[in-house]
């Protein structure tokens, strides 16, 4: 029954991922945006969700990767290097030849999700120790320290921010260019994520969750898990912010490190969906996204009040999420299953019993 | 930075009376919220990321009552009783809800409410920097090199004078007792007759009084804005995980320390760094926190 559940999502996805942009075209970049959500509700979920560590403070390398990628696609082909090109503001507008750009772009965003990776590395030094709300508390901190101080430095335009290098091409191939990219993105994370619940590595930070002392004691090597588990998020992270800051165009302190709206909406949507499910983080962020995008403009100033309200009434009343409410709900059809080989020789036997 | 540090203790020495001055008095401010959140943390286990904004919301309530033209004492006290309103409002609709829940849950769900209350505020009061002007003397020391502001004597005061009331209702009154007794053992407690949930409702007003009055001390001596919250909070947290719960000389002594760390870095290395030194000073403390707790192989949780 489960793999009848995800042949009917995945087809569904997939249908909405390949025919979406090409039915709404106008709605390219706000699909883009969605499968950018998704990709963050998954890789916030690994850590959130899987094996226990909230962390409010993903978006620092989603920041990070944003102006590593800036810094590598600027100085790639741009002569005077960065500090030049910032320091005049925007007037400088190097032209890239396609493949100039392109090159730039690939380099940038692997150079991007590497930094994400190598700084997941040097913070779990000291992070890790931190267990619950101090965890918690300690990423928020990370991340706001990283944004102050990402504006004190110069050397990528301070306060005032860089412009990205200009999209050769027209507006429509743009926008399909990076819809391409967040989809594969997203993609890529979901199955890599998938495939990793389901080895050793899933079962070992589920450990983690639910008692890290006996995981400890039973011979896990935790820290070297945890690691590997905040590195994904990590590596993943700082790839989209590559891509987020090309599509942007413009990066600054709000872009780069958008605490209050994409660094809590990660968390709110995965817990509307349900954290610690493999569909939980997916499904949470499509009708997050669904909801955002309908109502937004019509609240007018009031559209944070919902957010932080959403917030609360999901947190406060219904914690378990939607995944976590059909598990129990309908634990026939979506209930968690130990073991695969059991259960087939199970659907076989009681296979009436619905 | 080099330049700032040679006028500091080089060339004029004295500016340092301002600095550790300045320091005192934000840091008796701080020491008010931090003592708040020990108090619901240690209670009944909330990490209230909505702090800094209920002292926020003391201060803009400051703000609209001094413009109809009613006086400082009488306004701090019109505003921890309206706090203690709303305290006991948002206890009853969500905090009450996420008691017994994990820790994530309450620190999350405050900071949905912490958003949920910027927002209002921005909405009510713009996005302005704002503050009050008392219009009180200013008196100079040093030729002119140290300043202070007789608003600044008075809010410092009225702290003194609101944490010696606290301490003394902690202590002798009974539901200060009552309080204690739950954070010891709230089991105990029910058997023995104290109602808990009008306890735990207590502390949650007691906490938000606590934060409006030190709104009212912030607005008088410093600025207000709807989005200047999320640090008062940092400072909270940052103070308590340094001090520990219900160790109020700890909580005072942390507060000032944040204090003076703050307006050294301001003065040093410029105002750019205003808001990255209460968040890296939280990274300092934990990280120091975890050090001393790995040498007997323990974690911080």
């Amino acid at each position: 029954m489960i793999k009848s559940n995800d042949v009917m999502a995945y087809g569904a996805l997939g249908v909405l991922g390949i025919l979406g942009p090409i039915l709404f075209p106008d709605y390219t970049l706000s699909i883009a945006y969605l499968w950018m959500m998704v990709l963050m509700a998954c890789t916030w979920d690994t850590l959130g969700g899987q094996m226990g560590y909230n962390s409010l403070g993903n978006i620092t390398f989603f920041g990070v990767g944003m102006y590593v990628s800036a810094i590598v696609q600027i100085s790639f082909f741009y002569d005077g290097g960065v500090g030049e090109y910032t320091s005049a503001m925007g007037s400088i507008k190097p032209e890239f030849t396609d493949s100039e750009y392109f090159l730039g772009l690939f380099w940038g965003i692997l150079a991007a999700s590497v930094a994400g990776l190598v700084l997941s590395v040097l913070f779990s030094s000291f992070m890790f120790g931190l267990r619950g709300p101090y965890f918690a508390i300690g990423s928020l901190g990370l991340a706001i320290a990283a944004a102050e101080l990402t504006i004190t430095i110069d050397y990528v335009g301070g306060a005032s921010g860089i412009s990205m290098p200009l999209f050769p091409g027209d507006i429509e191939f743009r926008s399909t260019f990076f819809y391409m990219l967040c989809f594969g993105a997203a993609v890529i994370a979901h199955f890599l994520l998938r495939w990793l619940y389901s080895t050793q590595f899933g079962l070992a930070i589920n450990a983690i969750r639910d008692d890290e002392d006996k995981a400890e004691a039973m011979g896990i090597p935790t820290l070297v898990y945890k690691r590997i588990g905040w590195g994904i998020a990590a590596f993943f992270m700082g790839g989209i912010g590559a891509i987020a800051g090309n599509m942007a165009g413009f990066i600054d302190k709000e872009v780069a490190y958008p605490v209050p709206t994409f660094g809590i909406f990660m968390v709110a949507m995965v817990l509307l969906g349900g954290k610690g499910t493999l569909w939980g983080p997916v499904l949470g962020a499509i009708i997050f996204h669904v909801i955002k995008e309908t109502t937004w403009t019509y609240l007018l100033n009031l559209q944070w009040v919902a957010l932080g309200l959403i917030l609360i009434v999901n947190i406060v009343y219904f914690q378990q999420g939607i995944m976590g409410w059909l598990q129990a709900k309908f634990p026939e059809r979506f209930g968690i299953v130990v073991d695969p080989s059991t259960t087939q020789v199970g659907s076989r036997q009681g296979g009436d019993g619905q | 930075m080099l330049d700032n540090l040679q006028l500091l203790f080089v060339w004029a020495p004295v500016i340092n009376i301002q600095i550790i001055l300045e320091g005192i008095f934000v840091g008796a401010v701080f020491a008010l919220s931090a003592y708040g959140l020990a108090l619901v943390w240690g209670v009944m286990n909330i990490k209230n990321l909505a702090q800094g904004d209920f002292v926020i919301m003391g201060g803009y309530m400051a703000l609209a009552l001094t413009a109809a033209d009613i006086p400082l004492a009488l306004i701090l006290l019109i505003v921890i009783t309206a706090m203690f309103i709303y305290g006991w409002i948002v206890y009853v609709v969500m905090i009450r809800r996420i008691i017994d829940q994990d820790m994530f849950v309450s620190l999350l769900a405050t900071f949905g409410l912490s958003l949920l209350m910027q927002q209002v505020m921005n909405l009510i009061f713009g996005p302005e920097v704002r503050t009050v002007d008392m219009e009180l003397p200013v008196y100079d020391f040093f030729d002119n090199m140290v300043t202070i502001p007789s608003s600044k004597i008075i809010s410092l005061f009225l702290a003194a004078v609101i944490a010696t009331c606290v301490v003394i209702f902690m202590k002798k009154s009974r539901t200060g007792q009552a309080i204690r007794a739950t954070a010891q053992d709230p089991r105990a407690a029910r058997v023995l007759g104290i109602d808990t949930d009008r306890v735990y409702a207590f502390t949650f007003a007691f906490n938000a009084a606590l934060c409006g009055a030190a709104g009212v001390l912030v607005s008088i001596i410093w600025v207000i804005q709807p989005f200047y919250g999320i640090t008062y909070s940092v400072r909270s947290f940052a103070i308590v995980t340094a001090a520990g719960l219900g160790n109020l000389p700890g909580v005072i002594s942390a507060a000032f320390g944040i204090g003076l760390f703050e307006k050294y870095t301001g003065i040093i290395l410029g105002t750019a760094y205003e808001v990255a030194a209460p968040v890296s000073i939280l990274l300092l403390v934990l990280i120091w926190r975890q050090i001393s707790m790995r040498r007997n192989r323990q974690v911080v949780k």
